[in-house]
């Protein structure tokens, strides 16, 4: 049981990287991986969002919006399916909104340390990226909280490193039209072909 | 509004302030879905016509929304059109919709959307603002256009299916490039799109933070000071 789930962890985080292999939470990624700092603080933050409405979602999809899922309540035939991506972004919002009240209340040091970063994760791909992935392959509940964390691990470690290589990058001589966003993209390019190397792995 | 800012509204953002090459918006898509550009055609349609009507109603009801809850209200609107197109491209074309996958339903969190809803419809006129909806989304188009037709053409020798290059396995003379049907190629594309872009627009560029400075370890000496 606990190899099927690193088996679970370790493909999220490597061979199906969120951030590398399927190019989730692509703007933020880019926008704010100037500082280690930075990157590092956003990390975090994806990291516990993912953890709570990935399994969240997971509940909500199996327990109400599933075909079938209704029966309980005398609606056998009920399938809201189609109501899901209203829900699934209703409930990150949410939870994001809750998150942010909790922290800013019981852990002000980690609050004030994410700052700006938890609202703008609402909008950030790679969170509904993974509740959409994790409904895609359907999995269980249990699966569903080992996917989310490596997810949101799989994209923090992502834009850490691409930090580490912007610090280093600015003190090289790059053409005019290169400088900033252009030589980025060319190496999220490279590093992802570097993660696609990975997929040879069968675990 | 005279008919000129019209059309400026409706042209800024395909070439000078492109949603992606410029404002960094809505790049997750462009990576995913460009190696066939008929897959891409699609996603285009769906996006531009998300964009446009997102800002026309967000625009009808900016001065009812409050600007405490404005972020879930504008999600709410963006997720029920892309509700709507999402089974309307299941109900019309399957197989497309099936290779699109989880993508179609990513442009709720696409920041054009958000970012256009958020820093223009929130503040102009509904008319104005679908077209500045329908301008970015074209802009966005452009570039996943150019992208996909690179990519298939080069990577499989075909445009919209069809045979373009004969590939050498059919018995043609072009040998497929199989690294431009790799996603990560994409970001390489759009790379150089930006200095193409960048070398042609240089109000674009961005300063470097540190400037290298001239080699100090070799002093310029000319004849006279060497005495020679």
């Amino acid at each position: 049981m606990f190899e099927h789930y690193l088996s679970i962890f370790i493909t999220t985080v490597f061979i199906e990287n969120i951030a590398l292999s399927v190019f989730l939470g692509m703007c933020t990624f880019i926008a704010i991986s100037k500082k280690i700092d930075a990157a590092f603080g956003l990390g975090i933050a994806v990291i516990v969002v993912c953890l709570i409405t990935v399994p969240l979602n997971n509940l909500i999809y199996n327990s109400i919006l599933k075909e079938g899922a209704l029966a309980w309540a005398g609606l056998p035939e009920a399938n809201l399916e189609f109501v899901g991506l209203i829900s699934y972004i209703g409930v990150i919002a949410a939870a994001v909104q809750i998150l942010e009240m909790f922290l800013d209340k019981f852990v002000p040091a980690l609050y004030n340390a994410l700052g700006v970063f938890l609202p703008l994760i609402t909008v950030n791909c790679a969170i509904l990226g993974a509740s959409l992935f994790m409904i895609e392959k359907d999995l269980k509940f249990g699966e569903s909280v080992v996917y989310g964390l490596g997810a949101g691990v799989g994209w923090a470690m992502a834009i850490v490193v691409l930090a580490g290589i912007r610090e280093k990058l600015k003190y090289s001589d790059i053409p005019d039209g290169l400088q900033g966003l252009g030589v980025t993209f060319l190496i999220v390019g490279l590093m992802s072909f570097g993660f696609m190397s990975f997929g040879g792995i069968s675990l | 509004m005279t008919v000129k800012q019209y059309k400026q509204i409706l042209s800024k953002p395909l070439l000078e302030e492109n949603p992606i090459t410029l404002q960094i918006l809505g790049i997750c898509s462009a990576l995913a879905v460009t190696s066939n550009l008929l897959v891409t055609l699609v996603m285009c349609v769906a996006l531009t016509s998300v964009v446009s009507f997102s800002n026309l109603f967000i625009s009808i009801i900016r001065n009812y929304i409050p600007s405490s809850v404005r972020i879930i209200v504008q999600m709410t609107i963006i997720a029920s059109l892309v509700i709507v197109v999402d089974e309307l491209l299941k109900a019309y074309d399957y197989e497309t919709s099936k290779k699109l996958s989880v993508f179609v339903g990513l442009i709720i969190t696409n920041c054009i959307v958000m970012g256009r809803a958020e820093a223009f419809a929130m503040k102009e006129k509904p008319f104005v603002s679908f077209l500045d909806g329908l301008g970015n989304g074209l802009g966005y188009s452009i570039i996943l256009i150019a992208v996909a037709v690179v990519r298939e053409l080069f990577g499989s020798g075909t445009l919209m299916g069809y045979e373009i290059l004969p590939l050498v396995s059919n018995g043609g003379w072009y040998p497929a490039n199989n690294l431009l049907l790799l996603p990560p190629s994409s970001f390489i594309l759009i790379g150089l799109m930006i200095w193409g872009i960048r070398a042609y627009k240089k109000d674009q560029i961005e300063p470097n933070e540190y400037k290298l400075s001239r080699h100090a370890t070799a002093p310029d000496l000319s004849k006279k000071e060497l005495n020679v």
